[in-house]
């Protein structure tokens, strides 16, 4: 056993270092990865020790960064690549959705494409537009592309180091509000397997779905109503593609209730996928209709407004009492 | 002499830079925007639309590259760019019969990919666009292989790393990335080999490319993009896509641009080769814009005649790159009659297997649309697969 305490940003940073130490074929490219170490320090220190030919530092070009990445996994490399902030991706989602996540089929199964692209996500950081936005969904929905976020430290810590052993591309969101949340690494563990769902609070009441920044929230939220008398579970779904529905089902079938949250708009969010495959699942189990809580249709608000935008305690915590009135 | 050596002593300049610079010269910013279509454009040129060899002071260092070409190798080369019209009118045939979806013709720019395509060695990797059939003849891909993707059986269909050809790729440019991806992963593996991205006139357009010339540039990487501008993308002309001739946008980047004439095999060949040399040499990439013309529509699904003037096409026809090297072959001894006759049997033969192979190439299982989504498998694509499987096998008599 080797368990250290570490922020996530640390993890992922450790989590690369294994990487790069481990497989000479994986390289760190984005946009200041090198020396400034990334924006938020995820590559600190790679490129002094792994050097310029395995932490490339690229123009700033995210179409260019995705599409040299695959000619690069096409030639047998296993690129890494950080597109700086979620709404920067777009320049660079025809090359995702056009290219990286059809290759392979379109070979008929003879070429690989094990590409990684980091995206730290999400809100609540007091940003400017464009760099607090949830676009998971828009990923998920593309067949031949794997979407995974980690909530916690031993998660990015493990799961990074296993989109990257992938073989499909992987588009891995960080929580970025998270990164400085510490937690225990086990460094010598087993991991879970990269696309099943983790139960982190047990409950008999009512199942909070949640990913990413927003498991913290749920966690909350359960201990809040616990004190209430209700028992909550909270389920970190890890994946979103592909969502591990039989680990949800199982938890409604315990609880039969479910709330699905995230930060991402609710309108044709993850949660609606789940709500409806749970909904033909879970039919003659659930005490009530699945419910969601999420972002609004509206574009991400300034940060002024952001705290009312993104799911906070009260809004989950209304959820669940919708839910148990039925 | 030998081509190598000289080449790699001497500092190389784009003679497309020189040209640039003195057209930049000559004319008035204004002024060059009418140079782009209707002045004759200065090209690299080794044999004249009638066939006679080119031979003056500012091709040399070009015809130097093709100084080892026997009188069996251009018979080669023209053998290549008969059978390559003869596929492409089979295919295009084809396409009129029903046996295929679409097609999307070279016809006209035979010289311009079996020049370029021929001075590839078998390391080198191409990334073509969806009508490089003549490159793909070159590589030695299977005609046949081709057609699954126009034919609706696939959208792809072969191992790109059998042949070193990657995929046929529809999204205008976006190869060119890919290109420039691999060839820096060439450069790192340290491997004696380029790598060529094939793209058209109106994909100059798209920021992809930039960013595969800036990448390519900051990285030095060993890559040839080589463009054919044939002058039309589908309906839009070429003065819709540039203000400046394209072979001087490499200068903006920093590497040479050089416009070779597409319509002449040998020029094409030696081009190719002085580019993918600097690539391999490690002096990074280069732009070569193939200036030729496409004779038949975009694709099968376009009517040329409602965009383009007939004696545009009447201008481009006395160029034909066939007929040339053929003029050629006959005005220097270098084939008889019988060579002519035994090929035309060859390619008749060709084009009957050709359309034998396509009608009879069976349509995909239909749970291969289940297939290979995923290297490592997926629970959403399993769960599909099964209710689907389930869900036909709940016919009388279904699988």
């Amino acid at each position: 056993m080797a368990i250290e305490k570490m922020s996530i940003a640390k993890a992922l940073n450790e989590s690369l270092r294994k990487a790069l130490e481990q497989d000479p074929k994986v390289l760190i490219m984005g946009e200041d990865v090198g020396k400034l170490g990334g924006v938020f320090r995820i590559t600190d220190g790679l490129q002094k020790d792994f050097g310029e030919e395995r932490v490339i530092d690229t123009p700033l070009a995210e179409s260019g960064i995705v599409g040299t990445a695959i000619g690069l996994a096409l030639r047998g490399y296993r690129p890494v690549v950080e597109i700086q902030f979620d709404g920067f991706v777009f320049p660079a989602y025809d090359q995702i959705v056009t290219q990286l996540a059809k290759m392979h089929a379109r070979a008929l199964g003879k070429i690989k494409l094990p590409v990684v692209v980091r995206i730290p996500y999400g809100g609540a950081i007091g940003a400017v537009e464009h760099h607090s936005e949830s676009p998971e969904t828009l990923f998920a929905h593309v067949a031949g592309l794997k979407v995974v976020s980690p909530s916690n430290a031993s998660d990015a810590y493990w799961m990074l180091q296993q989109a990257i052993l992938s073989d499909d591309p992987v588009i891995f969101f960080e929580p970025k509000r998270r990164y400085w949340d510490k937690g225990e690494v086990d460094t010598e563990a087993i991991p879970g397997e990269l696309h099943k769902s983790r139960v982190v609070r047990e409950g008999s009441d009512l199942t909070l779905a949640a990913y990413g920044p927003m498991v913290k929230v749920c966690l909350e939220a359960a201990a809040a109503a616990a004190e209430e008398g209700k028992s909550v579970e909270v389920l970190d779904l890890r994946s979103m593609s592909p969502v591990d529905f039989d680990g949800i089902q199982a938890s409604v079938e315990r609880t039969r209730r479910l709330v699905v949250v995230h930060e991402a708009p609710v309108f044709l969010g993850v949660g609606s996928e789940i709500a409806a495959r749970i909904t033909e699942r879970c039919f003659y189990h659930l005490e009530a209709p699945v419910l969601r809580v999420g972002g609004f249709h509206a574009p991400y608000p300034p940060a002024r407004l952001e705290d009312e935008y993104l799911p906070g305690l009260d809004r989950v915590l209304d959820a669940v009492d919708r839910s148990l009135a039925y | 002499m030998t081509v190598e050596s000289t080449a790699a002593r001497k500092p190389r300049r784009s003679s497309g830079t020189k040209r640039a610079a003195g057209a930049a010269n000559a004319a008035k910013p204004a002024a060059a925007t009418a140079q782009t279509q209707d002045a004759e454009p200065q090209l690299v040129q080794l044999l004249t639309p009638q066939g006679d060899r080119v031979d003056n002071a500012e091709n040399a260092e070009f015809a130097s590259f093709v100084a080892d070409i026997t009188t069996e190798d251009l018979r080669g080369l023209y053998r290549d760019m008969v059978m390559t019209r003869r596929f492409d009118g089979e295919a295009t045939a084809l396409q009129r019969q029903g046996e295929l979806g679409l097609w999307a013709s070279l016809l006209g720019q035979e010289a311009a990919q079996i020049g370029s395509g021929r001075a590839l060695n078998d390391a080198d990797y191409v990334f073509p666009t969806y009508r490089e059939h003549g490159v793909a003849w070159c590589r030695g891909v299977d005609p046949t292989n081709l057609l699954g993707m126009f034919r609706g059986v696939n959208h792809g269909g072969w191992d790109p790393n059998l042949n070193n050809f990657h995929l046929y790729t529809i999204v205008i440019g976006s190869q060119t990335l890919h290109a420039t991806g691999y060839a820096m992963g060439v450069a790192k593996d340290g491997a004696d080999a380029a790598v060529i991205a094939y793209f058209g006139d109106g994909a100059s357009s798209q920021g992809d490319v930039m960013e595969a010339f800036n990448f390519s540039a900051v990285y030095n990487s060993p890559v040839v993009f080589f463009c054919q501008n044939n002058q039309w993308a589908i309906s839009e002309p070429t003065e819709r896509q540039m203000r400046v001739p394209l072979y001087q946008r490499a200068q903006g980047f920093g590497f040479p641009g050089v416009r070779v004439d597409g319509n002449d095999v040998l020029a094409c060949l030696a081009v190719t080769r002085w580019a993918l040399d600097r690539a391999r040499r490690g002096e990074g990439p280069t732009l070569v814009e193939a200036f030729t013309y496409r004779m038949g529509a975009h694709t099968t699904s376009d009517d040329p005649t409602k965009y383009r003037r007939d004696e545009e096409r009447a201008a481009w026809e006395s160029k034909d790159p066939i007929q040339r090297l053929k003029a050629h072959l006959l005005a220097t001894g270098g084939a008889d009659e019988a060579f002519f006759e035994e090929l035309e049997a060859e390619s008749e033969a060709m084009g009957k297997r050709v359309r034998e192979a396509v009608r009879a190439m069976p349509d995909p299982d239909t749970m291969a649309i289940f297939e290979n989504v995923y290297a490592d498998g997926h629970a959403l694509v399993d769960e599909e697969r099964a209710q689907f499987a389930a869900y036909l096998a709940s016919f009388e008599g279904g699988e």
